[in-house]
């Protein structure tokens, strides 16, 4: 092969490779854009895990948690479970953004996905608490209807209850603070107040 | 402490494979044996310390030690033992893991079984083979590391891919597959040490044929594997769908098919040096580039592995590699001149030549189908997909002209034909001739027509060549059919080996046309005692059960299969729930005969037993895919045991070493092939 035809060559080679960076750069195909953003977030009514076994077995507290009752709220909606690592990696950054906002308007809620309360609550007590409830999600009616694909995915509410954001695989604080901020920032709609079960653990 | 080890094998393994680099550098410089023979020990030390850190994670699969991270990703309590074990290849590091562990494999392999050569190929070559283990040595140190911790430690995991938990072949089609793509390491790095030691001489051309062989069987194997297992698991009655990563192993299957076949025009006639360079270039490329559309996450596929970063080191390896050939090519082209011509248009290598040229559009067809996807997003933003559609029409006329070839070129000399050779073209046309006939009357398309037709041609061409041989031999030596046929094989296991894989490949051929276009699809919904005919099968639903086991929840309709009024089956489609994914997983009930499968999908049922929906095929021949696998497999076998030329031809070997029993056996073998077959003597 002559310098020349080894040129030629590369002058396909080349494009090809910058073709191939070019298709990592653009992230995953996988991923499309969720049919949800800026639609009203599919409303639910989901049991408040008891972070320990109440004393006559039961699993849940007895509250329930209603999202169309925290309409002028800002929402952030963790699906996870104790068997997903990612899950581990961003719980102490949710944990962190939880205690920011707490004052401030701003909902975290938990939702276990495909897991057993018993297990969650080992996971819990290795990982620290939460500081915000978890949600019991049985037969994963809810992640259906948010349209999960796995977990972790969290989901960022805005005041005016439509969907603001959806974050694939482990979330950043930087990423929950900033959506968080630009959510606080806009005007609230005129709702009725919201009632935040007491829950803490 | 598995942890400890495993980790600190994967480092050293890296510390070795670049301490071998550096050492084969220095000592092709210095000519310093006592260096290059530390290069092998670095490759033998990558082996060690590669199976250390394999044996390290498949015990902690077993031992189901969460603080792994591979483990808390693929690992679970309620996962058996087996499986366990094979989830090592179940997700994306743990199967970089094992690649390392093949490719050190062949690294150390390529070192022991050249240790006695002193020239400057072989440790070209030694070191060549460390700088790719080095590549994939740091992506396990780094981005791709199996053994992350994990703090806390979790109490159990998911488990494995419920697709891959369902089905022996899962432990079977990766380390084949890997065998074949890692093998094809070696022949790239035997290329690159030739040209770099400007050794291009005959030798490298035989050691690298017969390394492209072997992986080119293991790499046979692993794609049908592959296709055995989407057929038994996968539940839609097929076995390719030109996924990307289905294509992905095809691509290089391509080029080392053409590979083996150019090797020979050039060893026979001096032509095609820089193209043969070339091909074992481009397969080594495009087993990476698999690789690397598998890892990254580039392209939507049933297979991908969950992306990362990883992508990015694979594109800065393949452009480095791509480079690197082309400006060596290009600074070795006085090695690679021509020095010989064609004589005929009608000879044997000219057949040799248009398979080339056809088995160059197929991978360039193939290539361009899987990444246009990828152009069409860059260029216009849309998002397409490339289907069965472009790739079946694109591809199929290229198939049906290898067929064709492949009747031809067995049946021309090299050289110069005469009205003989012509004449034995006479039969095999014939037989075509009945095929297609057949094949029209029973109301096959254009395109299965001349399948059946080329492939009839073709297996009568290639069988011939046994007969008749094998008759020379009887009539000359008296020996008994049997005896005369193993003795020719043995004689001249390179052309018979070649012919056995041919008619593997005819075999698979039928077996796959005649599945494509005449198989018999229906959808039934049956009550309890109701029948279904579909061709010859009579399908009666009679129970359907539903059972806990470890790892899955699993519900079987056990069906009555009848022929007339004999009960012929009873067969059990299942579906299968795993714990942590949302779908059923299939396992349809095959009854493969050698005329037909019979396969059957539970598509649905109702809890009560009232009703059950069943998806039941009739495949014709559909078997003999498999089956014609296997002869491919046997007859790459067949070719490797060929030694190459007697000695003559090769390097010099070092004072000293004396020349080995097995070579003189070489040499009285190749002194019967003249008695038997005059053909086969070497140029």
């Amino acid at each position: 092969m002559s310098w020349k035809r080894a040129g030629i060559a590369m002058l396909v080679g080349i494009p090809l490779l910058m073709l191939l960076a070019w298709g990592m750069v653009r992230g995953d195909p996988r991923i499309i854009p969720s049919p949800l953003i800026d639609q009203p977030a599919p409303d639910f009514e989901l049991p408040v895990m008891a972070p320990a076994r109440t004393p006559d077995g039961e699993d849940v507290t007895g509250e329930v948690v209603r999202l169309s009752d925290h309409l002028g709220e800002v929402v952030v909606l963790n699906f996870y479970a104790s068997w997903c690592v990612p899950c581990r990696i961003e719980h102490p950054a949710l944990v962190r953004t939880a205690a920011r906002y707490r004052d401030r308007g701003v909902q975290f809620y938990g939702v276990v996905y495909q897991d057993t309360p018993q297990a969650i609550r080992t996971y819990l007590r290795q990982m620290g608490a939460k500081g915000y409830p978890s949600l019991l999600d049985p037969g994963q009616r809810v992640a259906i209807d948010w349209g999960l694909a796995g977990v972790p995915e969290t989901f960022i509410v805005g005041k005016d209850g439509r969907i603001s954001k959806k974050i694939f695989s482990a979330v950043t604080e930087q990423e929950l603070v900033t959506e968080i901020e630009r959510l606080l920032a806009e005007p609230s709609p005129a709702a009725a107040p919201a009632s935040t079960p007491e829950v803490s653990f | 402490m598995i942890r400890l080890i495993g980790y600190s094998a994967t480092l050293f393994s890296l510390a070795a494979a670049v301490y071998g680099v550096i050492a084969a550098i220095w000592g092709v410089r210095s000519k310093r044996q006592d260096i290059l023979a530390s290069v092998r020990a670095a490759a033998y030390a990558t082996f060690g310390l590669m199976l250390v850190a394999n044996l390290a994670m498949v015990y902690a699969l077993v031992t189901k030690d969460f603080s792994i991270s591979y483990v808390a990703q693929v690992g679970s309590h309620a996962t058996p033992f087996g499986i366990a074990v094979i989830s090592l290849w179940s997700a994306l590091e743990g199967s970089i893991l094992f690649w390392g562990l093949v490719l050190a494999f062949c690294a150390a392999a390529v070192a022991w079984l050249h240790r006695d050569e002193r020239s400057d190929m072989f440790a070209v070559t030694n070191g060549v083979m460390l700088v790719v283990g080095a590549f994939f040595y740091m992506l396990m140190v780094g981005p791709a590391n199996p053994f992350g911790a994990v703090f806390p430690v979790p109490m159990d995991g998911p488990g494995p891919n419920p697709l891959l938990q369902n089905h022996w072949l899962m432990a079977v089609h990766p380390p084949l597959l890997y065998l074949g793509y890692v093998g094809m390491t070696v022949p790239f790095a035997f290329a690159i040490g030739a040209l770099m030691s400007r050794q291009t001489d005959e030798r490298w051309l035989w050691l690298t044929r017969r390394w492209t062989l072997m992986a080119w069987a293991f790499l046979t194997a692993g794609i049908v594997s592959g296709m055995w297992w989407s057929y038994e698991v996968l539940g839609w009655g097929g076995y390719w769908a030109w996924d990307p990563v289905e294509n992905a192993s095809l691509l290089p299957w391509l080029t080392a098919t053409a590979f083996i076949h150019s090797a020979m025009v050039q060893e026979r006639r001096g032509m095609l040096k820089t193209w043969n360079v070339t091909l074992i270039i481009a397969t080594f490329l495009l087993t990476i580039l698999g690789t690397f559309l598998t890892r990254s996450g580039i392209l939507t596929s049933v297979h991908a592995f969950a992306g990362g970063d990883i992508g990015y080191y694979f594109l800065i390896f393949m452009g480095i590699m791509l480079l690197g050939s082309l400006a060596l090519l290009a600074g070795r082209s006085e090695e690679l001149r021509t020095t010989g011509s064609l004589d005929s248009p009608a000879s044997r290598e000219t057949v040799f030549l248009l398979n080339n040229m056809i088995l160059a559009a197929f991978t360039f067809t193939v290539l361009l189908g899987t990444l246009f996807p990828l152009v069409a997003e860059a260029a216009r933003g849309v998002r397409v997909t490339v289907g069965e559609p472009f790739f079946n029409r694109m591809t199929l006329p290229l198939a049906v002209t290898l067929l064709f070839l492949m009747g031809v070129g067995p049946a021309l000399p090299w050289g110069r034909p005469s009205a003989k050779h012509y004449r034995k073209l006479i039969l095999p046309a014939s037989v075509a001739a009945i095929s297609a006939l057949v094949a029209v009357l029973l109301g096959a398309g254009l395109m299965a027509t001349l399948g059946f037709a080329f492939a009839g041609f073709a297996i009568t061409t290639n069988a011939a060549e046994f007969l008749l041989g094998a008759g020379a031999r009887r009539r000359a030596l008296g020996e008994s059919p049997l005896v005369a046929l193993s003795r020719l094989v043995k004689a001249n296991p390179r052309r018979f080996g070649g012919y056995t894989a041919h008619l593997g490949i005819l075999v698979m051929a039928l077996g796959i046309v005649a599945s494509s276009e005449f198989t018999l699809d229906h959808e039934v919904t049956l009550g309890p005692r109701e029948t279904a005919t579909v061709g010859a099968y009579t399908v009666r639903f009679d129970d359907i059960w539903g059972r806990q086991e470890p790892h899955r929840f699993v519900v079987a309709a056990e069906l009555a299969v009848f022929m007339g009024d004999r009960r012929v089956a009873t067969l059990e489609p299942r579906l299968n729930y795993y714990e942590m994914s949302d779908q059923p997983i299939t396992t349809p009930a095959v009854r493969s005969r050698a005329h037909e499968d019979l396969y059957i999908t539970l598509l649905a049922f109702e809890r009560d037993g009232s009703s059950t929906t069943l998806r039941v095929m009739v495949e014709p021949l559909l078997v003999w895919i498999w089956i014609g696998g296997i002869i491919m497999f046997v007859g790459a076998g067949i070719a490797f045991t060929y030694r190459g030329p007697k000695d003559g031809k090769s390097k010099p070997r070092a004072p000293g070493v004396p020349v080995k029993g097995k070579v003189a056996q070489a040499g009285q073998a190749a002194g019967r092939v003249r008695a038997a077959d005059k053909e086969e003597v070497p140029a």
